[in-house]
This record gives structure tokens, C-alpha cells and sequence, in this order.
């Protein structure tokens, strides 16, 4: 009996621990190397940095490590302005996937309870598509003798080709149209549950639907626009695959740095350097987001 | 309620949707041109459909994606759920915070810091690059999101049929067997169905942990498109839609009879 229940015991205790090891092996040390390599110095070796660690010579190890990298990070204003411009562009599409994606996430909440949840596939659909894919769409579509073109021209809107593709335009039209699933869902699920009570309260009252819009609806959807902001923002803000497909050579975003800093100039502790800078801008929204979302996931029935 | 479609809303649900599909629609709908120049139409045909089928090097890659998408999923499912059991079932038990903390974290960290760090891990440990990194890559990466669909199924479902079953002097693994599985099972099946579409459609990641025998499709199609539009790419593209399509249509089906399920149980 009593070996019975150490079995027992030991099997589920082995629920938590699998996936904790599985994730501290595989996520938590990962990340301490980064850490590590960012205050390494480049080699031409295999692996391309030095110290390598060995436990017999941890002092001679410790003693090798150096922010360098963080000083070049500095001294050379391209990660500044790389820096500075992810978190402009992040934060303008943030905004405009704001401006798109309420409109369609209050139309969802409205319509008939029996189409809401076909809405909701036909939202989730688009984004469980290969990100890459719909990108790739849109260098069809913005070329400059592209389908946009073809189509403006051929309504007469305009008479010279558009050259969007390869600008910061191009690079905003491609994170909205990417990222436009995260914010409808998050600002749906708010407004879904609004009371519309209020809003007629508001109305007899004698206030206009502009003023209701700002005073009831918007305060009530906080939760909603706080979340979808927020997981738009984080990725974007690193973001990689959009500025290289569409933005041009002058599009600088942190992200692309430091694919290019590992890829191309094969500088693996300043690429992690910049991981790291990168990790530092996003850590406080990505603590608001965990804190937002564990509230939420507290406050359900 | 009286919940009315003003013209407003209709207005704004045409336009976000057509933004939404126009251009998976035009890309879907070109990749039977028969011009090799993509943005013009020169007629319909099915070629660059049998051009990708004879391209050995596209078609290899698809192979390779296809079984890491399989065993990265099924890794992903299991580690999810049991991730997804610990967090719903074990209440606090030592480390939780930092457990949470790792669960969610990979869902919103920038991909980029995610594929470095595990390439720097595996070249620390000396693992060689190739199938191996990037099925465990993907483990890692999709596992979180197996969790988070579990644990919403295991927070709503009824604790008193588990309670019921230990009562009635069942021993926890075969409660656990033959009560709360067939009961989360649809949010599993969703899940693994997840997991899966985010490792076949994974660049970033792979990237990094790729090594020279093993290529994915994501990389293959990438690496083609920085050279420009290829009329191939559009057709790979087309076929890559057609099956997320049905996986998540399928996925939404089994959520819907889970739902229904669970209501027919609390009645």
C-alpha cells in the first residue's frame, strides 16, 4: 500500500515537472546564453566566440566577459536610430490597427448572435495562414505595376504607377494587414459582452452617440484595447519578415539588425547584444501584458 | 437585447473582410496564370502547379516541414497538456510564478530572440544543426499555445464528475484516463491542430536552427521571394491555404461539438 502511493506520489508529481524541465532546458538556459555571448568577443572559430565555458577554468571564464558589445551598441547610432524607429513604426501601426480594427470588432459584437462565431472563424482564418504567404500577397499588390496600380488606374483614380512597395507605407500596410486578427479578437471580446442598456440610458438622457461612444463604450472596451495593443505592439516591435519583404534598405528595425548582424555579418555576440537590447525595450509591456492577461484569465466565470 | 446592423457597422464588417481575403484571393487566384510574369493575366492553366510537383529540391523541403510539423506537434501536445494540467490542477507548488512566466513568454517574444537563443544553446552543447534543433525548437515555441487552449477547456469543465470518479474509490491516473481526457480530448485535438500549423509556417525560428541537411519549406519559399515573384511560390502558397483552411475548419468543428458537449453535461 504504502509503495503504492509513492508511485502515485511520483507520477504526479511528474505532470508539472516534464513540461518545467522541458522548458527551463529549452528557454530558460537558451536565454542565459544569449546573456552570456552578448558580453563575449567575436572569434573566427567554431562556434564564432570566445571564452568558450569550461568548468575547469570558470575565474579565467568570468574574468573574459565584457560589455563591449553593449559599448559598440552605443557608440555606433545605427542601432539608436534601428531602435528608435522599431518603436515609432510599432507604435503607428499599433494606432492604426486601433483605427481598423475596432470599427470591424464593433460591427462583429452587433450582428446577430447566430453569425458571431462564423465572424470569429472568418477572422481567425487569415492569421492561422502562412505569415510569409500573406505578406508575399501583398508584393503582388503593391509593385509598382502591381494589381493596386492596375486597379486604380483602371478607374481612373490615378495616372502614374503607385511606388509603395519597399517604403515605410508598404512596411505599415503589411503589419495591420498581418496583425489585424490580435487586435479584432482581444476588442471583440469586450464589446461582446457590453451591456447595450447603457448606451440607450445614455441616449434618453439626451447625449449625442458621439459622446455616449467616448464616455461608455470606450471605457468599457479598456480591457480589450489595452490587450490587442499590447500584442501587437511586442511583436511588431521586433518584427522581421515584414520591413525585409516590403520596406526598403532605409527601413531600419531592430529585428532585421539583428538577423543581419547573425546572418550576414556573422557577429554572434553583438546580434546577441542587440537581442538583448531588444528584450530590454519589451520588457516592461511584455510584464503589463502578462499582468492584463492573468487578470483577465482570473475574471472569468 | 435589440441589437441592430447600422449601415456603420455593415459598411465596416465588408471592408475589414474584403481587406482581410482580397489578398489571399488574388494570390490563390494567380497561381493559374498562365503568364510567367505573376501581376499580369495571360489566361488560365494548371503548369506552375506540375512545375512545383517536379521541383525535387520544394518538394523535399515540404517532406521534411511536414514530419517536423508532425513530431514537433505531438511533442508540443503532450508537454502542453501536461504544462496545462499543472497550472489548472497542482495550485501552488514550488517555482509556479516562474513556471507561468515561461509558459507565456514565448507567446509574445519577438521570434527572432527565440531562434537565437536555442541556436546559441545548441551550439553550446554541440548538438548538430538539422531536423533535430528545429523539431525541438518547435516544441518549445508552439507547446505555450497547446496550454493556453487545454487550460481555458479545464477551467470551465465540471470538477465534480473528476470528484464523482475519486469518490467512487477510482486511483487519480485512472481518473485522470477515463474522465477528464475524453472530456478535454477536443481541446487537445485543437491544440496539436494549432501546434501544427505554427511549425509548417515557421521562418524565423527555423531559420536559425536549420543546418545544412534539413530545409524547410518557409525558408525554401523565402529564399525565393527575395529574388522576386515566382508564379511556383504562388502555387505552393495556394495548396498551403487549402490545408490550413481544412485543419482549422476541422478545428473549429471539434470546438463546437465540445462546447455543445459540455452543455448537454451541465444539464
Amino acid at each position: 500500500m504504502i509503495e503504492r502511493s509513492l508511485i502515485r506520489r511520483l507520477t504526479s508529481g511528474l505532470v508539472p515537472a516534464v513540461p518545467y524541465l522541458w522548458l527551463g532546458v529549452l528557454f530558460l538556459v537558451p536565454f542565459l546564453i544569449v546573456l552570456k555571448i552578448s558580453l563575449s568577443d567575436p572569434a573566427v572559430a567554431q562556434p564564432p566566440y570566445k571564452p568558450v565555458f569550461e568548468w575547469s577554468d570558470i575565474a579565467g571564464f568570468l574574468s573574459a566577459l565584457d560589455f563591449e558589445n553593449f559599448a559598440l551598441l552605443t557608440e555606433d547610432d545605427l542601432y539608436f536610430r534601428a531602435t528608435l524607429s522599431s518603436v515609432r513604426i510599432a507604435a503607428v501601426s499599433t494606432l492604426l490597427l486601433l483605427l481598423a480594427g475596432f470599427p470591424i470588432a464593433y460591427g462583429m459584437a452587433r450582428a446577430p448572435e447566430r453569425y458571431r462565431s462564423l465572424l470569429v472563424a472568418l477572422v481567425i482564418l487569415p492569421f492561422w495562414t502562412s505569415f510569409l504567404i500573406r505578406i508575399y500577397a501583398w508584393i503582388a499588390i503593391l509593385k509598382p505595376e502591381g494589381l493596386l496600380t492596375q486597379a486604380l488606374m483602371g478607374i481612373g483614380l490615378i495616372s502614374e504607377p503607385l511606388d509603395i512597395l519597399n517604403t515605410e507605407i508598404a512596411v505599415y500596410i503589411g503589419i495591420v494587414y498581418a496583425y489585424l486578427p490580435f487586435m479584432v479578437l482581444p476588442l471583440y471580446a469586450t464589446l461582446e459582452k457590453m451591456d447595450d442598456t447603457l448606451l440607450e440610458a445614455a441616449l434618453d438622457l439626451g447625449s449625442t452617440p458621439w459622446r455616449s461612444f467616448w464616455t461608455i463604450t470606450v471605457p468599457l472596451a479598456m480591457p480589450g484595447i489595452v490587450a490587442g495593443s499590447l500584442l501587437c505592439f511586442i511583436p511588431a516591435v521586433g518584427e522581421f519578415v515584414i520591413p525585409d519583404l516590403l520596406g526598403g534598405s532605409e527601413t531600419l528595425m531592430i529585428g532585421r539588425q539583428l538577423w543581419s548582424e547573425f546572418f550576414s555579418n556573422r557577429d554572434w555576440p553583438l546580434a546577441s547584444a542587440v537581442a538583448i537590447l531588444l528584450l530590454i525595450i519589451l520588457v516592461m509591456p511584455i510584464v503589463i501584458y502578462r499582468d492584463v492577461e492573468a487578470r483577465r484569465v482570473e475574471a472569468r466565470p | 437585447m435589440n441589437r441592430r446592423l447600422s449601415l456603420f457597422n455593415v459598411t465596416s464588417l465588408v471592408i475589414g473582410f474584403a481587406f482581410l481575403y482580397l489578398p489571399i484571393l488574388l494570390l490563390v487566384i494567380y497561381s493559374f496564370n498562365a503568364s510567367r510574369l505573376v501581376t499580369v493575366w495571360g489566361g488560365f492553366s494548371t503548369q506552375w502547379y506540375g512545375a512545383l510537383f517536379r521541383n525535387q529540391s520544394l518538394m523535399e523541403a515540404a517532406w521534411v516541414t511536414l514530419r517536423i510539423a508532425l513530431l514537433s506537434a505531438t511533442l508540443a501536445t503532450v508537454l502542453g497538456t501536461l504544462a496545462a494540467l499543472a497550472l489548472t490542477r497542482y495550485g501552488r507548488f514550488p517555482g509556479r510564478t516562474l513556471f507561468t512566466g515561461m509558459v507565456y513568454a514565448p507567446m509574445v517574444m519577438p521570434e527572432v530572440i527565440t531562434g537565437l537563443s536555442l541556436l546559441l544553446f545548441f551550439v553550446a552543447v554541440d548538438f548538430d544543426r538539422g531536423f533535430w534543433t528545429i523539431t525541438l525548437a518547435h516544441t518549445t515555441l508552439t507547446m505555450c499555445f497547446v496550454t493556453v487552449v487545454v487550460q481555458a477547456r479545464l477551467m470551465t469543465f465540471d470538477r465534480s464528475l473528476e470528484e464523482a470518479a475519486m469518490d467512487l474509490g477510482a486511483p487519480p491516473l485512472r481518473t485522470f484516463f477515463s474522465v477528464t481526457l475524453p472530456l478535454i480530448a477536443p481541446s487537445i485535438v485543437a491544440g496539436f491542430l494549432l501546434a501544427f500549423t505554427l511549425s509548417m509556417d515557421d521562418l524565423v525560428v527555423a531559420s536559425f536552427n536549420a543546418g545544412p541537411g534539413a530545409t524547410t519549406l518557409p525558408i525554401k519559399i523565402y529564399s525565393q521571394v527575395r529574388l522576386g515573384l515566382s508564379p511556383e511560390v504562388n502555387a505552393a502558397s495556394a495548396i498551403l491555404i487549402g490545408i490550413v483552411t481544412l485543419g482549422v475548419i476541422s478545428a473549429t468543428l471539434l470546438s463546437k461539438r465540445s462546447t455543445l458537449n459540455s452543455r448537454r453535461n451541465a444539464h
